[in-house]
């Protein structure tokens, strides 16, 4: 029994277990540098004026005021459009859909959505919202085109929060005579809205994120402009300035700046999912 | 019962804390070799964790305080030079749930020789075979070593499972209520195999099923929240009990 | 008969139930409006060039003035190829490393970091990854190889390998995480070691579901367009680790914005190739999650 493990076994054991710390700690240092260096190098870059200001060939100073309008408009314009038709569609799938062979349908054409890489949706967007529908490169056209894009990130969420909602409380509440409509209205969605929250943040995860499916839909101008007319105008949103500014104008200061500023709503943006899934699953516990 | 040679494992004020919570209290109790010892008791009294301590397999679970020892062929389990990994060669165990691997039942069976180096194509081959003949289904799967085990059936399952236990050559096998999923002809199946088994190695057997107990032990254990209540030979315990709470358990007054 | 009866009763629930189906399809028309789209506007070049010299010509000039433009697309499906391998033969084997790590060793507190740090490597925007890929990955391969240019095929390879990381990790970690525990405990309790019993029962166990994890990486890597465009120097050469290349992907994107008649064309037929390929490595990724749902 004191007979120790033999060698082959030791250096077997000693050996994935190296490689596995190396293998973890490697990406975890990747990611601090990557966090490090973004904000080393952009930070010094981020000033008032350089927030607030939009870019003047006359005075040679860039601001990236525009592009800040640009992404929220973008964001706003998505998510609206996005969430009801999300929802509606989960709520079809698990409330509805009575037909086995249409909800593998929705499902599959659900997940061939979220394998489709973003140049792509940029192409057909292109060609549909902008030319097609004479749409022009618009934050408009841009918008719909990430509705498109995310539509399965909210379905999927929403979809499984209502797998969550127990049964026994529909079977509860058609017991009292309530009609369909009436149980999803007061049982149903209100035990998905976590579902819904998070897909909601993990779209405007990806709409800040995006850049290629924009660069042909949505256009490349820094100009200040409202909503409503900003919706109907070209304009390049933070992600796609960074790549404007960096490859076509060098302007690598004012890039990392934007990179900065993109790292750092990424970290909000990814502790707020994982706090409202942590908020709601101790409530869920109770 | 006094300790003698022919003990195989001998246990000395064992406690045991998950936590705060003792779970095992002062437990003394010696196993004869060759023999089987049922351990029985309600739910929740620390028979499967007093089973799991004898071959280390609670030293996975955080929290937990061992004092006390266990002494496997005269050596303490818990002393630093042991390998856990030998002990556990040498006593196997066999849980409640059938639980082969999701390979075929050959590799099922020539996992634990391999894992202990044993890489020689007929020699394995020659342990397979042994292995499944010696828990009484090699003629139910001879023709089948390359199919994938979990397409057995339950009852089939575990008896791989007890193959796949007997093929590192074990001294003793812990078992955890092997017969709790499982119908009636497929637990006489395996308590049959399990007095045949007795005759080389020595068999632990946790059991919820007092006439299990009763058809297939030589010893008896009683366990009550934590504690060893009573320990003897089956047949004078299941007669005549010496303590009154476990007169009103083997008679059904609880459990 | 009773339900009927309640439809017509209650129009509402009629029309509600209409919405809902019709927010349900929206999504296979987009499928489908996808698919038409990239049929329809890539045939033509296609039909024009000709299927095989268009596949597998090995020269692009397609702003040719002095000679005829030519069209030839293997530079770009050749570089996709070798790009997304390359970064699946850097990436798989730290990412599996670190899942089995993460799924199965690691301590509580130190796996929830590591989760957050992946979810984080997940959410930077792909031209962050091109930025820094341009100003640190491309000096210091010209610099350590000794190579006129660093914007080539190996720092593509370099930063799609980071890219696919968070893809294989959460996928692989999630499949051993469901490897039931009973697994496990037999192995232990036959005298295998932790380590020896997560790679020799937990992962073949959860092989299907880490499969797909490979495939998604695939998937990712193939699709990439904006960080390889800024790390892989864009030239439409034939493949070469150190050669300045061009993806099925920017090959789209660099030219689009001032393409025009069988030009423009091109492209689209490039995109539809890309969505052949992507088509093919979906049915391959529902191959192995079905499997893993099954077993």
């Amino acid at each position: 029994m004191n007979k120790k493990l033999s060698p082959g076994r030791r250096a077997y054991t000693a050996g994935m277990k190296a490689l596995m710390y190396a293998s973890t700690a490697a990406i975890g240092a990747l990611v601090l540098l990557l966090i490090g260096y973004v904000l080393y190098r952009g930070i010094p870059n981020i000033t008032w004026k350089f927030l607030t200001m939009a870019p003047s060939i006359l005075n040679d100073t860039i601001g990236i005021w525009p592009d800040i309008l640009n992404s929220i408009y973008v964001v706003i314009a998505t998510i609206i459009i996005v969430l009801p038709l999300g929802v509606c569609a989960a709520v079809y799938l698990s409330e509805y859909a009575s037909n086995k062979r249409l909800v593998s349908i929705i499902e599959y054409a659900a997940e061939t959505l979220s394998g489709i890489p973003s140049i792509i949706y940029g192409l057909v967007g292109m060609l549909f919202f902008c030319e097609f529908l004479k749409m022009q490169t618009t934050l408009m056209a841009g918008a719909l085109t990430l509705v498109i894009m995310n539509l399965p990130t909210v379905m999927r969420t929403t979809q499984e929060s209502l797998k969550t909602v127990p049964q026994s409380y529909r079977e509860g509440a058609f017991g009292l005579g309530a009609g369909k409509w009436r149980v999803i209205r007061t049982v149903v969605l209100p035990g998905c809205v976590d579902g819904v929250i998070t897909g909601c943040i993990l779209s405007v995860g990806r709409i800040l994120g995006e850049s290629a499916a924009l660069l042909f839909t949505a256009g490349i101008a820094h100009v200040v402009n409202g909503f409503f007319m900003g919706l109907k105008s070209s304009g390049a949103t933070l992600t796609v300035a960074l790549y404007i500014y960096a490859k076509e104008r060098g302007e690598f200061g004012v890039a990392f700046a934007i990179a900065a500023i993109l790292m750092l709503l990424t970290l909000i943006i990814n502790l707020s999912a994982e706090a409202v899934a942590r908020s709601f699953k101790n409530k869920r516990r109770i | 019962m006094e300790a003698n040679e022919k003990s195989i494992l001998s246990v000395k004020e064992l406690c045991l804390w998950y936590g705060n919570h003792q779970a095992l209290k002062n437990i003394n109790i010696d196993i004869p070799k060759n023999s089987i010892t049922a351990l029985i008791g309600p739910s929740g009294c620390g028979k499967s964790t007093f089973l799991k301590t004898l071959d280390r397999m609670n030293d996975l679970i955080p929290d937990v305080k061992i004092t006390g020892s266990v002494e496997y062929k005269g050596e303490d389990i818990f002393a630093p030079g042991v390998d856990v990994s030998e002990l556990r060669r040498q006593i196997g165990m066999v849980f409640q749930k059938p639980n082969p691997f999701p390979m075929s039942i050959y590799d099922n069976i020539a996992y634990g020789p391999r894992t202990h180096g044993i890489r020689n194509r007929a020699k394995l081959d020659d342990i397979v075979e042994k292995s499944l003949r010696g828990a009484a289904i090699w003629d139910e799967v001879k023709d089948r070593l390359r199919k994938n085990a979990l397409g057995l059936s339950g009852g089939q399952q575990q008896r791989l499972c007890i193959a796949r236990a007997l093929a590192v050559e074990p001294d003793v096998l812990l078992m955890d209520e092997p017969t709790s999923a499982l119908d009636p002809i497929s637990t006489s199946k395996i308590e049959e195999l399990a007095m045949q088994l007795k005759e080389q190695y020595t068999i632990v057997i946790v059991t919820h099923n007092m006439q299990q107990a009763v058809r297939i032990s030589d010893n008896t254990a009683f366990f009550l929240l934590g504690e060893l209540v009573e320990y003897g030979k089956t047949e004078e315990m299941f007669s005549q009990p010496t303590d009154k709470r476990t007169e009103d358990y083997i008679t059904g007054r609880f459990g | 008969m009773k339900q009927n009866k309640k439809h017509t009763a209650k129009p509402i629930e009629a029309i509600v139930h209409g919405v809902f189906l019709v927010a349900g399809l929206i999504t296979v028309g987009c499928v489908l409006l996808i698919t038409v789209y990239l049929i329809i506007s890539g045939l033509p070049a296609i039909k024009e060039i000709g299927l095989i010299p268009f596949l597998f010509g090995k020269v692009w000039a397609s702003t040719a003035k002095t000679t005829e433009p030519s069209f030839g697309i293997l530079p770009f499906i050749l570089t996709s190829v070798y790009g997304t391998c390359g970064a699946i033969v850097l990436g798989v084997p730290v990412g599996f490393m670190a899942s089995v790590y993460i799924a199965k060793l690691a301590p509580k507190k130190l796996k929830a970091v590591m989760q957050s740090a992946v979810s984080l490597l997940a959410g930077i925007p792909s031209v962050v990854y091109g930025l820094v890929g341009m100003l640190v990955l491309v000096p210091g391969i010209r610099k350590l190889f000794n190579v006129p240019d660093g914007a080539s095929l190996l720092a593509a390879i370099v930063v799609l390998a980071i890219m696919i990381l968070p893809s294989i990790i959460k996928v692989s970690v999630t499949a051993l995480e469901a490897v039931p525990k009973e697994y496990e405990d037999a192995s232990l309790a036959l005298g295998a070691t932790e380590v020896e019993t997560h790679f020799k029962v937990s992962v073949p166990a959860a092989r299907s579901g880490i499969a797909a994890a490979v495939v998604l990486g695939v998937g990712r890597a193939i699709g990439e367009a904006m960080a390889v465009m800024m790390v892989s120097g864009n030239a439409a050469n034939m493949p070469g680790l150190f050669e300045s290349v061009r993806f099925l992907t920017t090959a789209v994107a660099s030219e689009m914005s001032y393409s025009g008649g069988l030009q423009r064309q091109a492209l689209f037929s490039i995109a539809l190739v890309l969505f052949v390929f992507i088509m093919l490595i979906n049915a391959a990724l529902n191959f192995f999650l079905k499997r893993d749902k099954e077993a």
